[in-house]
């Protein structure tokens, strides 16, 4: 079955993002494909390369970079959500007149058609909120 | 005798947080405008906290948040014309739908799971 995943919790701030993983790992794990993560609300947040947890936490925002790299997921994050909150990838840092970027690839910023397209173009859509 | 309630279409957005103190109600909405702006046939649905959106005389205020008052108004420009509230959450706050802002379908339960059924792509906020 094709699966894409939505993320509306903050990393560490709640429960959501953990589960998130977990469950991406147990659908891999049973043949299923991920097509995409999309990652909106204050889920945005789980795209932001500057994150440093402890090192005895998971690193979450690592582990959504390696399921795009081991099972080529794209991670998707809506534009209009990241740039209230401070997330920009380099192009748009720079067209805002900011000095650095706080999200880069395998995160694409881009609109809430994407989850729309997605949510009707997959088997199953999965909701991960706090 | 009234017409027969549509409970299909393809996106429903269902909205559960107040309209103030967080941005979930302003973003399940923006959801909604987008999947309506891209053709798609939109429901909403209000449930729990997210009926007290529909009340009549709200302003964004002094709280530094935009509302969605103006956003709900806007809803029919945007072909969103199946609005359903769950009667449940609305008796449960002690409220009628003569105090709503738009006119909203009261639905109970074994209706909300046949809506929820009658679209291909739920979104819950």
């Amino acid at each position: 079955m094709r699966y894409a995943l939505l993320v509306q919790g903050a990393p560490y701030s709640s429960q959501a993002s953990h589960s998130a993983l977990r469950f991406a790992a147990a659908l891999l794990a049973r043949g299923n494909r991920l097509e995409c993560v999309f990652f909106y609300h204050d889920g945005v947040y789980n795209a932001a390369r500057l994150a440093a947890p402890p090192q005895d936490e998971p690193h979450l925002v690592d582990a959504w970079v390696r399921l795009n790299e081991e099972h080529g997921t794209q991670l998707q994050v809506c534009i209009a959500a990241a740039l209230r909150r401070g997330l920009l990838d380099e192009r748009e840092a720079s067209r805002h007149g900011k000095s650095g970027h706080s999200v880069e690839p395998p995160f694409e910023l881009t609109g809430l058609g994407q989850l729309i397209d997605l949510g009707l173009g997959v088997d199953r859509l999965v909701t991960f909120a706090p | 005798m009234q017409a027969e309630t549509v409970l299909d279409g393809d996106v429903l957005v269902i909205l559960r947080h107040p309209p103030h103190g967080s941005s979930w109600l302003r973003e399940g909405l923006d959801a909604a405008l987008v999947a309506a702006a891209f053709g798609q046939a939109v429901s909403l649905l209000f449930q729990g906290d997210g009926v007290l959106a529909l009340l009549q005389g709200q302003g964004p205020g002094p709280l530094g948040q935009k509302g969605t008052s103006a956003t709900l108004d806007m809803l029919a420009m945007y072909d969103i014309e199946s609005l359903f509230l769950d009667a449940t959450s609305l008796a449960r706050l002690g409220l009628s739908t003569d105090s709503l802002q738009l006119p909203v379908s009261p639905l109970e339960p074994p209706s909300i799971a046949a809506l929820i059924a009658g679209h291909r792509l739920v979104l819950t906020f």
